[in-house]
């Protein structure tokens, strides 16, 4: 499969090298707390320059669209551009090393630590904050939906959300349902 | 806890077919791993789980890396492996190849209607997550009291989170929640 590659632009460097990449999918791995967005467009498109901000904004919007984990997308989408499966390869272990390995340490000290009683009134207090934290990443998401006229997009959103949010349906009959019916009302929409 | 097999399969199958319906991210998940580790599977307690989510969170790295909490809690160390490869492996072969061609269809009609129809269903996986998460975690009207100040504060102002983590587990600490 052939690249198209866009013209370069003055705010755009020289492609990295395989190390860079890794280095970069580490660090940005490393410094994301809570969501590692920020931190890749930071390094991406203000530091490194390796994308511009149109790139960044194109390659991002395609990874969120995707299934599976966005940044994780992203990292084989950008390292596939710069060196083949190589590439790709190299940017996903930079980026899912690390924190697989400090969490597997986590994992363990849960396991021999997690029953301990002041530890686990920490834990409780900390997951009602990433609840809360979560709630609001995902109405956040939801405003341009929001301030759209209600429509089909919002049947199928609630339909979505009732369904395995409420309901705690398999999300394999939810989607297997809603994403054709969902594509055909757009599709009805737009003729 | 001795891996076996089985569960080691059991892991790789579930998790991989999970990942492919995670439209909006690896969050959009969090209600099938919820309702796979938690009500089928009873691997762990709904505290637990909202444990593993507090750690995820906590920890620098992309929040995938739940499922690597997950599969360690299941099955050791090949446990952590295996699931976290059954979740983003095939995606990520799936990213490599429709990545250019998605690309190169930009402006196609089918692709327009596609992502039309495809965004709204993930914004309500979404908010599913958020409320599933929500439900796990509130063992105690205090918690509940916590996820809703955190909610307000992180809707309206910029603040690193680490800050309110620190504080809702000193709280926990303290002997409040």
């Amino acid at each position: 499969m052939s690249e198209t590659t866009p013209a370069p632009t003055p705010t755009r460097s020289s492609p990295p090298t395989l190390i860079q990449v890794f280095i970069a999918f580490a660090v940005i791995s490393l410094s994301g707390f809570g969501g590692v967005l920020y931190w890749s467009r930071r390094m991406m498109v203000e530091e490194r320059k390796w994308l511009t901000a149109e790139e960044f904004n194109e390659a991002y919007a395609l990874c969120n669209f995707l299934p599976g984990p966005n940044i994780v997308n992203f990292s084989v989408v950008f390292g596939r551009q710069i060196a083949g499966t190589l590439g790709a390869l190299v940017a996903l272990v930079g980026l899912l090393g690390p924190p697989f390995l400090i969490v597997t340490f986590f994992g363990v000290l849960y396991a021999y630590y997690g029953t301990i009683d002041s530890l686990q009134r920490m834990f409780a207090g900390v997951a009602a904050a990433a609840a809360g934290l979560t709630l609001s990443t995902s109405v956040k998401m939801l405003q341009p939906l929001l301030k759209d006229r209600f429509g089909t997009s919002h049947v199928m959103a609630l339909a979505a959300f009732a369904g395995v949010g409420v309901l705690r349906w398999p999300i394999y009959w939810v989607l297997g349902l809603l994403i054709p019916l969902s594509i055909m009302l757009a599709w009805w929409a737009r003729r | 806890m001795k891996a076996d097999n089985g569960i080691l399969l059991t892991l790789a199958v579930n998790f991989a077919l999970m990942s492919l319906f995670a439209i909006g991210g690896a969050n959009a998940a969090l209600p099938e791993m919820h309702r796979l580790a938690v009500e089928v599977m009873h691997w762990m307690t709904d505290q637990q789980f909202a444990n593993m989510f507090a750690i995820a969170q906590v920890t620098p790295g992309p929040n995938v890396i739940i499922v690597t909490l997950i599969g360690y809690h299941v099955a050791g160390f090949s446990g952590a492996l295996v699931t976290t490869l059954a979740m983003c492996g095939p995606t990520c072969v799936f990213a490599f190849f429709v990545g250019g061609l998605w690309e190169r269809f930009k402006d196609a009609r089918w692709r327009v209607v596609i992502q039309a129809g495809v965004v709204p269903v993930s914004l309500g996986l979404i908010a599913a997550s958020g409320l599933v998460i929500a439900r796990a975690a509130a063992q105690h009207w205090v918690a509940v009291a916590v996820t809703v100040v955190t909610f307000a504060v992180t809707y309206r102002l910029r603040i690193n989170p680490l800050w309110i983590f620190a504080a809702a587990a000193l709280l926990g600490l303290a002997g409040a929640i």
